[in-house]
C-alpha cells in the first residue's frame, strides 16, 4: 500500500481577508455556523487515509492551536505521526518565511522524517470533499512528478494559476495572475508529489535562491519535470474575500451543497458541548443554519447562526452570518451583516451592508 | 506517589426500565435519549466532573451495548484520565460464586475491589435514570461537616406521590431515624433520590455483613440502610432544592423533555456554570425553512415541515407538509411529506411513511386509557408505511 502524508498551510494570503485575519490565521476563520476553514482541507485528508498531518503556521496562529488541539477530533493524536503543528522556524534569517517556498523549506526537517512515499500539499482556505487517494492513483498511473489539482470555473479576480492541460491532463502551459474571461482550470493550490521529489525540489531551490513555487518550480519546470493536472468536478469554493466568504458560507443553504460537502462523510471538527437549539413561541426562521446552543425568539431569514447565538424578541436577521457567542437585542434589523465572535448588538440597532459588500463586525465590539 | 482518590462514585446503570417498553428493548434505560442530544446517564456524568469527581465505576447489567459504546473511554465528560476516569463494570466470572448482579447492593459489593484500587474516603451511589443538576461537592462537605457515615440526598415530594418513593423521616437537625421503602401510609414527603455518599469504610462493612444474610434481597433501600439505621450509625438527609425528575415511564419521559421548553423552562440547560456534555454527534448545523414553535432542535436536522411544542434529535428530516407536534423525535428520524406526528416519543432510526397519521392531538389522546396514558411510542427502526395510522396510547415495537 502506497502511503501519504499531507501538509497544510493555514495561513497563505491571510491579507486577501484583513477583516476575519486580525485575530487569527485564514484556516481558523469561522465557517459554516461550526466549523473552521481549515477543517474541509484536514477532513478531506483524514477521509482519504492519511494519519500524519503537518500544519504550517505563520502568525496569529493560537486560535488554530486551541482549535485544532491534540488532534483527537480528526483522530490525529496518534502515537505513530497524527497532528503536528510546524510553527515558522529560520536558521538563516529572523524573517518570517515570505512566500509557499520558504514555507516548505521550514518544513522539510518534518518531511524528511516521514517514511510516506507521496505528499499531498494543500491550502485551508477552500471548501470542497474530495478523495486525494483518486489524485494519487491517477499520480502513479501518469508517472508524473507532480500532480496539480484544478477546478473550472469563471474567474473572479486575477491572482490566481491557470492551467491548461491536454486530453492526457499533462499540464501544457500555466500563466500566473492573468486576467483571463470565461470558464478556465484553476489550479486549486494543492497538489501530489512523491516525498523523495519534492524533497530534490525544496533542496534545489535552496541551493539556488529560489523563491517563488509558483514561478521556480512549477513554471520553470514546465519542460523538465512531469507535470499533470487532476480535475476536481465536485463542488468548490475558496475565500479569498470578505464577498467570496459571504458567498461561500451562503452557499451552504443549498441543499445540494449541503448534501455533498456533509453527507456520506464527516466534517471533522472541535466539539464544544452546547444544548440543542431552542425555538420559542415567538420564533421566525426561514432558510437558514441554526447551531445547536442559539435561542431564537425574533425572525431569522437566510441566515448562518453559530453556536449560542442569542436572537431576541422583535429582532429581524436577514442575510447574516452570526458568528459564536453573540447576543442580538430587541427589535435590531441586521441585513448583510458578518459579526465575528462574542459581539453583543444593542436593542434596536439598524445595520445594513450589501450582497457584494457585507457590513462586518470585529470581535467582541458592542454597538 | 499517592495513589488515592477522596471520593469515587458508583453508578448504577444496569436497570432494564421495563416501564419505558419499546424504547428499552434493546438498551438499558441510562442509554435512552433525553433532550434532542443526551442520554439520561450524561446528567449524572456530567454533575461528577462538574462536582469535581473524576473517578466513576458505572455498573452495567442489561442489555449494556449501546451504553459501553457510548461512554467508551470517557472523553466527551473528560474522564478519560490515567488514574481514575470512567470504567465499565460488567457482572465477571471469578474463580467461585460467579454471579449476576442480584440487586443494587450487591452489584456495589461485587465491585468492592474496583473501589479500592483508590483507597477512598467516601462513596458516592448514582442511579442511571434520572434528569437533574447537583453539586455532589456540596452534598459530601454536608457529609463531612456532620461527621455522618451515611448521607441521603433528598427532596420534598407532594404527599400523595409520596408512596412510590423511599421516604425519610428525620429529625430537626436533619438526622433520619426511620427509613420506609414506598410506604403505604408515609409520615413525611421527604424523598429520597437515591443518592447516596457513605464513608466508605461503613459502606464495605455493611455490604459484607448484608452479602452474608441469606434473607437479605441485597438492596440499598430495602436492607442497607434499614441496617445501618438500626446499627445506630450516624445518618443525614441532605436536602436537595431543584429539578429533579425520575424519568423511568412513558408519561414522566415526554414531560421531562417538555420542561425543557420556554424562555424560562422548569429545567434549564443553557447553564455555563453546569454545562451538560455528551457524546455530540460530528453534525452540521440544523437547516430550518419550515415553521419551528417552541421546540428544541439539534443538529443536522433538516425542517422543511411544521414543529410545534416538540423536542427533535439529532440528524431528524422532518420533510415539507409534514408535522409534529407535543412530540419526542429522538435522532435520525424521518417524518415524510404529509405525516403527521402528536403527542408520541419516537425512538431512533425509525421512518414515518407519506400522510401516515401517528397519534392523535393530545387534547383527545390523553384521554385514552391505557399503560402510556395515550402517549404513542415507535421503538427503535421502526418502519411506519406510506398512509398507514398508528392510533393514540399505541406502544408499536415492529413496522407497520
Amino acid at each position: 500500500m502506497n502511503t501519504t502524508v499531507g501538509v497544510i498551510f493555514s495561513s497563505i494570503n491571510d491579507e486577501q481577508v484583513p477583516e476575519l485575519t486580525k485575530v487569527r490565521s485564514k484556516g481558523s476563520i469561522p465557517y459554516g455556523g461550526r466549523y473552521r476553514l481549515v477543517d474541509f482541507t484536514l477532513s478531506n485528508m483524514v477521509n482519504s487515509g492519511i494519519t500524519t498531518v503537518g500544519i504550517i503556521t505563520k502568525n496569529n496562529y493560537q486560535s488554530l492551536m486551541d482549535h485544532l488541539g491534540s488532534g483527537k477530533e480528526w483522530d490525529l493524536a496518534r502515537k505513530e505521526g497524527g497532528l503536528i503543528l510546524l510553527p515558522p522556524y529560520s536558521d538563516e534569517s529572523e524573517m518570517l518565511y515570505k512566500n509557499r517556498l520558504e514555507a516548505l523549506k521550514g518544513s522539510s526537517a518534518f518531511l524528511k522524517k516521514c517514511k510516506e512515499d507521496f505528499v499531498v500539499i494543500a491550502d485551508s482556505d477552500a471548501v470542497y470533499k474530495l478523495d486525494y487517494s483518486k489524485v494519487i492513483e491517477q499520480h502513479i498511473a501518469t508517472n508524473a512528478d507532480i500532480t496539480l489539482i484544478y477546478h473550472e470555473h469563471e474567474s473572479e479576480n486575477s491572482s490566481y494559476i491557470i492551467l491548461d492541460t491536454g486530453k492526457d491532463e499533462k499540464v501544457k502551459s500555466i500563466e500566473i495572475n492573468t486576467h483571463a474571461k470565461g470558464v478556465k482550470k484553476h489550479y486549486i493550490n494543492a497538489f501530489v508529489a512523491r516525498t523523495s521529489f519534492l524533497l530534490n525540489v525544496i533542496q534545489t531551490a535552496i541551493s539556488r535562491g529560489y523563491t517563488s513555487f509558483s514561478k521556480d518550480i512549477l513554471l520553470a519546470g514546465l519542460s523538465t519535470y512531469k507535470i499533470y493536472g487532476y480535475k476536481f468536478d465536485g463542488y468548490y469554493s475558496s475565500v479569498s474575500s470578505l464577498e467570496s466568504y459571504f458567498k461561500s458560507n451562503m452557499d451552504l443553504l443549498d441543499k445540494t451543497v449541503r448534501k455533498e460537502i456533509f453527507g456520506d462523510r464527516d466534517i471533522y471538527t472541535k466539539i464544544n458541548d452546547a444544548p440543542p437549539a431552542k425555538f420559542t413561541e415567538t420564533a421566525k426562521v426561514t432558510n437558514s443554519l441554526i447551531h445547536d446552543g442559539c435561542l431564537i425568539e425574533g425572525t431569522v431569514e437566510n441566515c448562518i447562526l453559530f453556536r449560542n447565538v442569542k436572537v431576541s424578541k422583535g429582532a429581524v436577521l436577514k442575510n447574516c452570518i452570526i458568528m459564536s457567542e453573540n447576543l442580538i437585542g430587541e427589535d435590531c434589523k441586521l441585513s448583510y451583516v458578518v459579526s465575528d465572535k462574542d459581539c453583543i448588538i444593542g436593542n434596536g440597532r439598524l445595520l445594513a451592508g450589501y450582497e457584494k459588500k457585507p457590513y462586518f463586525i470585529n470581535k467582541g465590539t458592542r454597538i | 506517589m499517592l495513589r488515592k482518590k477522596e471520593c469515587v462514585a458508583m453508578l448504577l446503570a444496569g436497570g432494564q426500565g421495563s416501564r419505558l417498553y419499546a424504547l428499552t428493548s434493546n438498551i438499558a434505560k441510562p442509554a435512552v435519549s433525553f433532550g434532542a442530544k443526551y442520554r439520561i446517564i450524561d446528567f449524572p456524568l456530567s454533575n461528577c466532573i462538574n462536582s469535581g469527581i473524576d473517578t466513576v465505576g458505572v455498573l452495567t447489567q442489561y442489555q449494556p451495548l449501546v451504553l459501553n459504546e457510548y461512554v467508551g473511554n470517557g472523553q466527551p465528560w473528560d474522564l478519560d484520565r490515567t488514574f481514575g476516569g470512567v470504567h465499565i463494570l460488567s457482572p465477571y466470572e471469578a474463580k467461585k460464586d460467579t454471579s449476576w448482579y442480584k440487586g443494587t447492593a450487591n452489584a456495589i459489593y461485587q465491585n468492592i475491589r474496583f473501589m479500592k484500587m483508590y483507597d477512598p474516603e467516601y462513596v458516592l451511589i448514582l442511579s442511571g435514570d434520572h434528569i437533574y443538576k447537583m453539586d455532589y461537592d456540596k452534598m459530601l462537605t454536608a457529609h463531612k461537616e456532620a461527621g455522618a457515615d451515611c448521607t441521603i440526598a433528598c427532596m420534598e415530594v407532594p404527599l400523595k406521590e409520596a408512596s412510590r418513593f423511599g421516604i425519610l423521616n428525620t429529625n430537626p437537625d436533619g438526622t433520619i431515624y426511620e427509613f420506609e421503602e414506598k410506604p403505604k401510609q408515609p409520615k413525611s414527603n421527604l424523598a429520597s433520590m437515591g443518592i447516596y455518599i457513605f464513608t466508605a469504610s461503613k459502606l464495605f462493612k455493611y455490604l459484607e455483613l448484608d452479602e452474608q444474610d441469606p434473607k437479605s434481597e441485597k438492596d440499598f433501600g430495602k436492607n442497607i440502610l434499614p441496617a445501618m439505621l438500626n446499627a445506630g450509625e450516624k445518618m443525614y438527609s441532605y436536602r436537595f432544592e431543584g429539578y429533579w425528575k425520575d424519568v423511568g415511564t412513558i408519561t414522566s419521559l415526554l414531560e421531562a423533555n417538555m420542561d425543557l421548553l420556554g424562555t424560562v423552562p422548569n429545567f434549564e440547560l443553557r447553564d455555563s456554570d453546569n454545562v451538560i456534555h455528551s457524546r455530540s454527534p460530528l453534525a452540521p448545523p440544523a437547516y430550518v425553512a419550515g415553521e419551528v414553535v417552541n421546540s428544541l432542535i439539534a443538529n443536522g436536522c433538516e425542517v422543511e415541515g411544521k414543529v410545534i411544542n416538540s423536542v427533535i434529535g439529532t440528524n431528524c428530516i422532518i420533510e415539507e407538509g409534514a408535522e409534529v407536534v407535543d412530540s419526542v423525535l429522538m435522532g435520525n428520524i424521518v417524518v415524510k411529506s404529509g405525516a403527521k406526528v402528536n403527542y408520541s416519543i419516537i425512538d431512533e432510526e425509525v421512518t414515518v411513511g407519506v400522510g401516515s397519521v401517528v397519534g392523535d392531538e393530545k387534547s383527545v389522546a390523553c384521554k385514552v386509557e391505557g399503560k402510556t396514558s395515550g402517549i404513542t411510542v415507535l421503538g427503535r427502526g421502526v418502519e411506519v408505511s406510506d398512509g398507514a395510522k398508528v392510533a393514540a396510547g399505541e406502544i408499536v415495537d415492529k413496522s407497520v
